[in-house]
């Protein structure tokens, strides 16, 4: 059905599609809207869910892990300070190899107190064993949210997915949203490793270093299997509704001399400012990382690259900079850019292309290169 | 009634006629759900409650165990003392656990008894947050929480439950505050049902297990817990130990229905006419060298607690 709808409305649009058994959520800003719409679905009877209204994130969390491993789809959203206070239980449920999907609207980290739009929050989970995808648009937050879980509750992935969009520019805009008749896309949950009382076993108990070991190599061939899983997902969503996405969105990228990589709104922002560029004789391109765990293969040989990062590792640099370099080998230009919500045009994105310096990092309306 | 017509007999008025007519330990199910091969210290007295409870729950039940001794109890991968299912969480975490894991099980159709077996510290501090919205929430769920007033997974340091005096690793003066009152946390909760044990009467935290599973919504038990180590006692002297904690009222045996309070057993004598405090704390290596100060004030800590609780019940106020 087309409708319109926000960033966070459609999230909640397709976990309702998905049909969780138990949703546990705890508000905050931007994200609040997602888990009010799904508390006024679960008390309209248009989702039959439980809906556990708990006292905080690390609770949230902790409410999905037993609820995955007692044997139902299991959902949560959350953004920033709620992500990071549940951080040991991020660990806990990828840990536990529980397919559990959470929203989480990305959001800068105090202090001072900021709402706005900035990455480092998911990034501060990226070693937690969660998948991780960025969204650019309202109907891809709808997609991949149906997508995630059943990417998540695949056999050979049974980790969890975090789905993230940006705080504001696309939680909040309205934006066309189709939403679909699921069918049946997504099978009914099973885990293999659920808790039955039939056949007792003990979940995390004190684990010796070989065994620890060889759980934790299970997680990472895993997240390695999970590309192809996508990519079989992303395949049958398109086959089934018509819109295609894979690890990249990469716009005019073809013949380009120079690649734009951004994230997020940011990466559609920078398909305004390569037609810009283009119309200039500048051969620009766009690549949009949608997948950040498990990166993707990317093909930059021969390129320029400018990444924008809305993030950063202090006393290191930009997290996709450094992730592109070492996964490339390609040294970029660095552009820090729209941490707490600064306002990036695809007018100053086009600046940063005319005006880069391969190699170098700045700070967007603050540092020279440095 | 049972108890006198041998283990079979027993066990079927157990599972099927009047759960409260258990009155003799023969009459508690043969049925063991934890094993021996446990790697507790020698009289333990939390894991011998842990037996108890599971007997009284039966092998519908899942546990769901925080980081504390009973994490170790259970033995080590891919090994295991349990024959229940168990979900082993984080520290703070327990009760939001049990959560999620009894929605999805009512959710599936199950009956199944989800039961959190916490110690002291992931419940008076850590998981005080989580506990307390799981049971403002309604949680149909029992949380037990054995108390050997102090962490001991990490090696005996304070927690919120060590008593007054007590010395500990992180407290080799003596603590200097007083015992934090669960209970009557718990109690400001309003839950349909809260009782407190002690491990030296297992017959009767049997019988209280038996009727908070037989509760809907969340119920709570306290058990007291004698741990030989962090009390230094020796090790033969646990059973020993948990009747002086009650005989000298320091401990109260009391269970509390839709908030109505009735004073248990043996406690109602030690009300009455408690044994000497000394009998109690001399001893433990942890109340060694005690001042007087101190001393008379736990005294006067234990007479206050007699005096509600008798108040109380008497329906004085
Ligand atoms: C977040 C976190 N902090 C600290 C610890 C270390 N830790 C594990 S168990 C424990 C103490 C447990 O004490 P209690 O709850 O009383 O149980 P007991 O060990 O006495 O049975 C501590 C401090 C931990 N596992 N997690
Ligand atoms: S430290 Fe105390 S509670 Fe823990 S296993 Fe040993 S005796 Fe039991
Ligand atoms: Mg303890």
């Amino acid at each position: 059905m087309l409708t319109i709808g926000t960033g966070n409305k459609a999230v909640a649009a397709a976990v309702k599609a998905a049909k969780p058994g138990v949703v546990a959520a705890y508000p905050i800003t931007p994200q609040t809207e997602i888990v009010e719409q799904l508390a006024e679905y679960v008390t309209t009877g248009e989702l039959e869910s439980r809906y556990i209204p708990v006292e905080s994130e690390h609770s949230a969390m902790a409410a999905c892990i037993g609820a995955s491993a007692g044997g139902v789809r299991t959902f949560t959203a959350t953004s920033s300070h709620g992500l990071l206070y549940m951080h040991e239980m991020v660990h806990w449920a990828a840990g536990a190899r529980l397919p559990i999907v959470m929203a989480n609207v990305n959001r800068a980290l105090g202090p001072g107190w900021n709402t706005w739009a900035e990455h480092t929050d998911a990034f501060s989970q990226r070693d937690t064993g969660w998948l991780q995808v960025f969204v650019g648009t309202v109907q891809e937050a709808y997609d991949a949210t149906l997508m995630a879980f059943k990417i998540a509750e695949d056999e050979r992935v049974l980790l969890p997915v975090m789905v993230n969009l940006d705080g504001f520019t696309l939680s909040h805009i309205m934006q066309s949203l189709e939403t679909v008749e699921i069918g049946d896309f997504l099978p009914a949950y099973h885990l293999p490793h659920a808790i039955d009382t039939e056949n007792p076993c003990v979940y995390g108990p004190m684990t010796g270093p070989a065994d620890y070991f060889r759980f934790r190599w299970d997680i990472e061939r895993s997240m390695r299997d999970a590309k192809g899983v996508i990519a079989d997902v992303e395949r049958e969503f398109a086959e089934r509704f018509g819109r295609s996405y894979g690890p990249t969105e990469d716009y005019r990228c073809e013949d380009a001399d120079v690649i734009v990589v951004a994230m997020g709104t940011l990466g559609k922002e920078a398909e305004v400012a390569v037609d810009r560029l283009r119309d200039e004789g500048i051969k620009a391109g766009s690549m949009r990382l949608r997948w950040f765990r498990p990166f993707p293969d990317l093909d930059l040989s021969g390129r320029e690259v400018v990444v924008i990062d809305r993030d950063y590792s202090f006393g290191f640099g930009g997290v996709v900079a450094h992730s592109i370099r070492s996964k490339t080998g390609i040294v970029p230009y660095s552009v820090i850019a729209g941490l707490g919500g600064q306002e990036v045009t695809y007018n100053d994105i086009a600046d940063f292309v005319r005006n880069r310096h391969p190699g170098e990092e700045t700070w967007f309306g603050v540092s020279d290169h440095v | 009634m049972p108890g006198g017509g041998g283990a079979k007999l027993s066990l079927q008025m157990v599972t099927n006629v009047d759960e409260r007519s258990v009155n003799n330990l023969s009459a508690i199910p043969k049925e063991e759900y934890l094993y021996k091969c446990t790697s507790a210290c020698a009289g333990c007295s939390s894991s011998l409650c842990l037996r108890y409870v599971l007997k009284a729950a039966g092998p519908d039940t899942v546990l769901v165990v925080p980081a504390c001794c009973t994490s170790v109890i259970q033995g080590i991968y891919p090994g295991t003392a349990m024959n229940v299912p168990v979900y082993n969480i984080a520290f703070a975490a327990a009760a939001a656990c049990a959560s999620g894991l009894s929605d999805a099980l009512s959710a599936r159709g199950k009956e199944t008894n989800v039961i959190v077996y916490a110690g002291d510290g992931g419940t008076v501090d850590i998981g005080i947050q989580s506990l307390s919205g799981a049971f403002e929430r309604g949680t149909n769920f029992l949380y037990i929480c054995y108390d050997n007033e102090a962490y001991g997974n990490t090696g005996m340091q304070r927690s919120g439950s060590t008593p007054l005096g007590a010395r500990t690793t992180t407290t080799p003066g003596g603590k200097r505050t007083a015992k934090k009152d669960l209970d009557r946390i718990v109690e400001a909760h309003n839950p349909p049902y809260m009782a407190t044990a002690c491990s030296a009467y297992p017959l009767d935290l049997y019988k209280k297990v038996k009727k908070a599973l037989s509760i809907e919504g969340p119920k709570f038990i306290h058990i007291l817990a004698p741990c030989p180590p962090g009390w230094r006692y020796p090790t033969e002297k646990t059973v020993e130990m948990g009747k002086l904690a009650v005989k000298t009222g320091t401990w109260i045996l009391y269970e509390r229905e839709f908030g109505k309070l009735s004073i248990n057993g043996p406690s109602k004598a030690a009300m009455r006419k408690p044994a000497p405090l000394e009998d109690y704390i001399n001893g433990q290596g942890r109340f060694k060298n005690l001042s007087p100060e101190i001393a008379s004030e736990i005294r006067q800590q234990v007479e206050r607690n007699i005096q509600r609780l008798s108040r109380e019940e008497a329906g004085i106020c």
